[in-house]
């Protein structure tokens, strides 16, 4: 990546997206993917959910098993033949898609395919706040609220600035600050597993962040992230827990 | 303890680690600073050109690497320095060696150079009677305290000053004290004298300069000019992959350099050596060496994508702001070059067999790949090491030592039932189904995942089906 990678051209609003849900939020928050869609809807667009879609691919690939990875993503590459944009409710499986499908099928004769969906690929806060230009009325109660970005956000889909834009739309949120926000929670897959006490000792510290920032709830984009810190406060039975950022919204919105 | 063994046991050194509240504040603290540190240097910057062009310039070295060595021992050689090469570690020290006893040397005065610690040469110049003494503050107390450096740029990161007081007291008879000046001038004046007795003066170099012949040497205490200038021999030793092939070259891999590591816009000293003493000069070594050393680097060189390991210009910003690195320390890696730029390096030097945990010591979160001031795609690079490791790729030979060490057939096993599950959307479903209705049975541990969490439960109903539920009621 160079620093002109960086400048991203944004299509116009299209009239339909497709939906790619990522298997976290099938299996463990279907409602982070049913408020997303919502969200699309209310900002009219029409959602297309390829119903055959299952992973990324991104376990086994950062695992190192490529050849695995490569068998379920090229089921994944033709989900989509539509040129409609392919917006993701994750930024680790957005990631996977956008800057990864590249390399995985570099030299075979998917590439052209995958190089031109992975162009596609959006996650799903950027998309609503720069493509959709996404208007809210919060009608929920005052909140005090941290937000958790996620580093595949943040640092693959370069999407940092989304989250905090949608939240301050709402009138009766305020988005507090933390310690080290750009910080890892630790969750990275099979890393929190096979690397369990480092990974432990950073959603320790997260979570510390999150509490001590004085806010009474936390958002993420990512359902990795949430599954690690809002775990690690169900274990811990601390008062502050978190939701996704898409079922936050469209709770106090839709 | 050789580094060999050392490097195998990372689990039970980082629990040690997280465990040590010392440890954990202490490299805490730094870590918070330095990045403070780099992020103000680097305030009145266009950063992201400047890594672009730092990525350039040590991607063109690299990529002409043969020549320029070429080119830089033909310039050296006309200079007056004489350039030596060595294929590994253990070759590295004998030249070494054998050029000290040529000399008759019985002592060595050190600047920080960290492919000598690679080679541990003050182990191998012990065993022949020569002694070295580390001038490098930060490696001056590690040697004190018999250990290893932590931290690339700042070798005794992981002691505090009251830590550093009470080891100055114990083995110099320094006076305890929490003044940070004190206890540098009590270490300076010990130095001092060194210097003047010292017969031969080793340094590393940070670049070369092919189309020159000089060699770079960016420092803080000067000690680095001290150990090049006053004992009558200096001998530089540094690893193949530090050429670069213009003088103009220099300026901005040195802004990146030090506004990465330190945070400072420029270092006390920049030496730039081109020689020993002239004969009309009035001082400067007689003798000046070159030692290139490549142990493993020239096999890295053969793969285009595990090449760009060799950009890295050691300013260590990537552990600095690794959430790994801090939690754990350098120790816990075992290794010469801790942290990120270690989990790829690393591997090269050792084999995977011995570092075989490194490469996936790391939730791929990209921070330092985000401020690695030569891009260095670490987190790519960590994906490709898991990759070797397990011998995940069919398509391509393994240059990696070790490769494969990790494959375990109930792994490879899981992932293909994984991958044939995830590629048969009906079975998916299905299976999916069934863990939804017998979500009630779900694990309530999950190794280490429930140590620090609850088990994730599955929802009562995939999205799958709340959407075709949705389609439903709405036609
Ligand atoms: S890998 Fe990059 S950030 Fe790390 S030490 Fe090398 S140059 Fe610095």
């Amino acid at each position: 990546m160079t620093s002109s990678d960086r400048i991203k051209l944004y299509p116009a609003k299209p009239e339909k997206v497709y939906f790619f849900a990522t298997c976290l939020v099938d299996i463990i928050y279907p409602e982070a993917g049913l408020s997303g869609i919502e969200l699309l809807e209310h900002a009219g667009i029409e959602v297309i959910y390829p119903a055959d879609q299952t992973c990324c691919g991104q376990p086994p690939y950062s695992s190192g098993y490529i050849n695995e990875s490569r068998a379920v993503a090229t089921k994944q590459l033709a989900l989509f033949p539509e040129p409609w944009p392919i917006v993701v409710p994750a930024g680790s499986c957005a990631g996977m898609i956008h800057r990864h499908y590249p390399e995985l099928f570099a030299g075979t004769p998917l590439a052209e395919q995958a190089e031109q969906i992975a162009r596609r690929t959006w996650e799903l806060t950027d998309f609503l706040v720069n493509v959709c230009h996404l208007q809210l009325q919060d009608r929920g109660q005052p909140r005090r609220v941290a937000l958790h970005t996620s580093c595949t956000a943040r640092r693959e889909m370069g999407a940092a600035d989304a989250g905090p834009a949608l939240l301050r739309q709402l009138q009766q949120v305020e988005l507090v600050e933390q310690a080290r926000p750009t910080e890892c929670c630790g969750f990275g897959g099979t890393f929190a597993v096979r690397h369990a006490e480092v990974s432990g000792a950073m959603v320790e510290d997260k979570l510390q962040a999150l509490e001590d920032s004085g806010a009474e709830h936390f958002v993420t984009t990512d359902c990795g992230c949430l599954m690690n810190i809002d775990g690690h406060a169900e274990h811990k039975g601390s008062p502050v827990r978190g939701q996704h950022i898409l079922s936050f919204l469209k709770e106090r919105c839709l | 303890m050789s580094s060999q063994e050392a490097v195998r046991h990372f689990h039970p050194r980082a629990r040690d680690a997280l465990n040590n509240p010392r440890i954990r504040q202490n490299f805490r603290r730094a870590m918070d600073g330095l990045m403070q540190k780099r992020a103000t240097a680097l305030q009145d910057h266009d950063t992201e050109a400047l890594r672009d062009l730092g990525a350039a310039i040590r991607q063109r070295a690299l990529s002409q690497l043969p020549d320029l060595l070429e080119q830089l021992e033909a310039n050296c050689t006309r200079n007056g320095i004489q350039v030596h090469w060595a294929q590994d570690g253990d070759q590295a020290c004998q030249i070494i060696t054998d050029i000290c006893q040529q000399q008759g040397a019985r002592s060595v005065i050190k600047g920080k150079s960290m492919v000598s610690e690679e080679m541990e040469l003050n182990h191998h110049l012990a065993e022949v009677g020569i002694t070295a003494l580390e001038s490098d503050l930060g490696e001056y107390i590690v040697q004190l305290a018999e250990e290893t450096p932590s931290h690339i740029i700042m070798p005794a990161i992981h002691k505090n000053t009251e830590e550093i007081s009470e080891l100055l007291h114990d083995k110099t008879g320094t006076q305890r004290s929490q003044d940070v000046d004190y206890l540098t001038a009590s270490a300076r004046a010990q130095m001092r004298q060194a210097f003047q007795r010292a017969d031969v003066g080793l340094s590393g170099a940070n670049f070369a300069i092919a189309e020159t012949g000089t060699l770079c040497l960016v420092e803080n205490e000067g000690n680095g000019r001290m150990s090049t200038t006053v004992p009558p021999c200096h001998i530089a030793v540094t690893g193949i992959e530090k050429v670069v092939q213009h003088l103009a070259d220099v300026p901005p891999l040195l802004s990146l350099l030090t506004r990465s590591a330190t945070g400072q816009h420029i270092t006390t000293y920049l030496n730039m050596i081109t020689g020993p003493r002239k004969a009309e000069e009035q001082d400067g070594p007689q003798a000046v060496h070159l030692v290139l050393v490549d142990n493993g680097r020239s096999d890295i060189y053969q793969d285009d994508q595990l090449l760009d390991t060799l950009r890295c210009i050691r300013c260590g910003a990537c552990m600095n702001h690794c959430p790994v690195y801090t939690r754990v320390g350098g120790h816990t890696y075992g290794t010469t070059y801790p942290g990120p730029i270690g989990k790829i390096l690393m591997p090269h030097l050792l084999g995977l067999e011995d570092t075989r945990d490194l490469p996936s010591a790391s939730s791929l979160c990209g921070a330092c790949g985000e401020v690695c001031p030569v891009r260095i795609p670490i987190p790519e690079l960590l994906v490709r090491l898991r990759r070797e490791a397990v011998d995940g790729d069919s398509s391509r030979p393994s240059v990696v030592r070790g490769h494969g060490v990790k494959r375990h057939w109930t792994e490879v096993g899981v992932w293909r039932a994984w991958a044939w599950l995830n590629s048969h959307p009906r079975c998916y479903r299905a299976a999916l189904r069934l863990v939804m209705a017998l979500r009630f049975l779900s694990p309530r541990r999950l190794g280490g995942w429930t140590r620090y969490r609850k088990a994730p439960r599955p929802a009562a109903r995939s999205l799958h089906q709340h959407l075709l539920q949705r389609n439903r009621s709405s036609s």
